[in-house]
């Protein structure tokens, strides 16, 4: 478990690299709320979730739907890492003729289930996923990934009172709360706390967690999928922004890239040894 | 065949069939399964039923989470509810991916009657229409309602079909064929076109009896796929009648008459006039005394034709 852990570890430090490298090329994007979702991507998609980058329509998959769509930049780097597309691809995103929409488009993205960005529309796709394969029998899971901003939108309220009841019990919530949205914190522009205690009085399973630890994320996974008869949400504790500290915990850092002069050191924060002077390129 | 049948009554005939040829097929309410007739479907089916409660937007986003599943969801409730209070859900869950969900809305246009305007939705073709991806259709009848909800099972993608509260006269045999995309005609004649879709093609087909008994002789196209539109059989009856009457149980803005003015002005201008609501909101009252208030009887058709044929 520790080799497993320490290896996430360093498979999430090498996709934050490929996040700020991918973001600075695009000098458009999300940074922050990349960054603090990136280490739950890494465990999902590189140790929890069953799938076949090869064969990104595999029946058998488990579905992972980025409901803050704005974190697409994470989903891209992990994707490519997985071998969904080609890593080159990444310097693309934004682009006109892109498969790398600036929000995720399952219509161009391999890996990428539905379309989202639009917030508080990802619950309920990803119910709708989880029902559907409930009446095939099929043992895949559904992972949703929410913003704490994003539970300002109604439509969420509405799913995970559906979630609860029909016992969507294989579906699994992930909350990114770093507390952070484009005007200032959350709790002041509009609080969403107690979030655990909201998600529990709507039926669901709650965990609270760090989202940085590695080890926390696996086992909040693990607990999740033994729950049966009821949804299960893990509140992910993150801090916007996380690994590079100069953008941590900055709301201004929501939707603006590295710069030249900060694409360096945002690098050495991430202690890449790949890096070479002079080089801006991903 | 029945004289007068509602049309979200043959949705909910023919939704059990398609339930029973095809176990992808699944059905989703917001609390008025009785009305827009998918309980019938819920009792035969009740694993394969959703109701979400009163909370469209959800339903319309499950819907699209269902479809990305391999699943066929028809989604139901009234229409200013489908298309208004969960509009951005229908345009990001379902149009932008092109999600195999089949919106299927009830209780349309004025003829809602007692309940008011609140509940009249006379925009929603103008919206579904101005949604890429989506096809937008509006049966006529029964028999039609029948087709038009087997081709949208059969389509893959969006579909956004339009169907009303009360029973309409029914006007298509079992001989219909039904083809999405394609509009009929159901009457020649070389004085002037009617192009009109759902209830208001019944009212056409008697304002140009009324008509023929004046000496005019009126052409009638129903065009049940308001889009895409049938294009070529719009612009040949504009071409060879030379003047165009639409009718719609919907606003002039944007829907039936809106599609067929901005085809013809580009392609082939003749005098149009559009037989619609004004741009304004429904009333509580008898369905047939709304029709009346609003201009929609075969005399408004007859009073247009005249109207039109002066501008020849």
């Amino acid at each position: 478990m520790k080799e497993i852990v320490a290896a996430l570890q360093e498979k999430a430090r090498g996709l934050r690299v490929d996040i700020i490298r991918t973001l600075h090329n695009s000098r458009s994007g999300h940074t922050g709320g990349s960054l603090s979702v990136i280490d739950m991507l890494a465990v999902l998609y590189f140790h929890k979730m069953r799938h076949k980058p090869e064969e990104p329509s595999w029946p058998g998959r488990d579905r992972l739907v980025l409901s803050k769509g704005h974190a697409a930049p994470a989903q891209y780097v992990a994707l490519a890492d997985a071998g969904y597309f080609p890593k080159e691809d990444l310097k693309t995103l934004r682009q006109l003729g892109s498969h790398l929409q600036g929000h995720p488009d399952s219509k161009g993205t391999p890996g990428v289930e539905v379309c989202t960005g639009s917030l508080g529309q990802g619950l309920s796709m990803a119910n709708g996923m989880a029902l559907g394969l409930r009446l095939d029998n099929s043992e895949s899971r559904v992972y949703a990934i929410l913003g704490d901003g994003e539970l300002q939108e109604g439509q969420v309220w509405e799913a995970l009172m559906a979630a609860a009841h029909y016992k969507i019990d294989n579906i699994c919530i992930l909350v990114d709360a770093n507390g952070l949205q484009i005007d200032g914190e959350v709790a002041t522009v509009m609080n969403v706390e107690p979030i655990a205690e909201k998600f529990r009085s709507f039926g669901c399973h709650v965990l609270e967690i760090d989202g940085h630890d590695i080890a926390a994320i696996v086992s909040a996974l693990d607990e999740a999928e033994a729950v049966k008869g009821r949804p299960t949400a893990i509140i992910a504790r993150t801090v916007k922004g996380k690994g590079v500290s100069f953008f941590e915990n900055k709301a201004s850092y929501h939707g603006v890239t590295p710069s030249d002069e900060e694409l360096p050191r945002a690098l050495e924060c991430l202690e890449t040894r790949e890096y070479k002077k002079g080089e801006t390129d991903i | 065949m029945s004289n007068m049948i509602a049309t979200r009554d043959a949705y909910g005939e023919v939704l059990i069939e398609l339930g029973i040829e095809n176990e992808n097929v699944v059905a989703l309410d917001a609390d008025l399964s009785g009305s827009t007739k998918t309980s019938g479907f819920a009792r035969k089916f009740p694993d394969r039923f959703f109701n979400m409660g009163i909370a469209e937007a959800n339903m319309i986003g499950t819907a699209a989470g269902l479809a990305a599943a391999g699943k066929i969801p028809f989604a139901s409730t009234f229409a200013i509810f489908a298309v208004g209070r969960a509009w951005e859900q229908v345009r990001q869950s379902v149009a932008y991916p092109k999600a195999n969900v089949k919106i299927v809305a009830t209780h349309s246009g004025v003829t809602v009657g007692e309940d008011g305007g609140s509940h009249q939705s006379v925009e929603d073709i103008a919206i579904m229409r101005a949604v890429p991806n989506m096809t937008v259709i509006v049966p006529a009848d029964g028999v039609e309602t029948r087709l038009a909800i087997r081709a949208a099972a059969a389509y893959r993608g969006p579909v956004y079909v339009r169907l009303g509260r009360n029973k309409v006269t029914t006007i298509f045999d079992d001989s219909y064929q039904f083809a999405i995309g394609k509009g009929c005609q159901l009457r020649g004649g070389n004085d002037l076109s009617f192009i009109t879709t759902g209830l208001m093609t019944a009212q056409a087909l008697a304002a140009a009896e009324q008509l023929q008994a004046k000496g005019i002789s009126a052409r009638v196209i129903h065009i049940s796929t308001i889009k895409p539109l049938d294009e070529e059989l719009i612009l040949a009856a504009a071409r060879e009648t030379g003047a165009v009457v639409t009718a719609e149980e919907h606003s002039v803005i944007g829907g039936l008459g809106g599609a067929v003015a901005e085809l013809l002005s580009e392609r082939c201008p003749v005098p149009v006039k559009r037989v619609g609501i004004k741009d304004r909101f429904g009333l509580s009252g008898k369905a047939e005394d709304l029709l009346k208030y609003f201009g929609l009887l075969p005399e408004n058709l007859v009073d247009a034709a005249k109207e039109v044929l002066l501008k020849k």
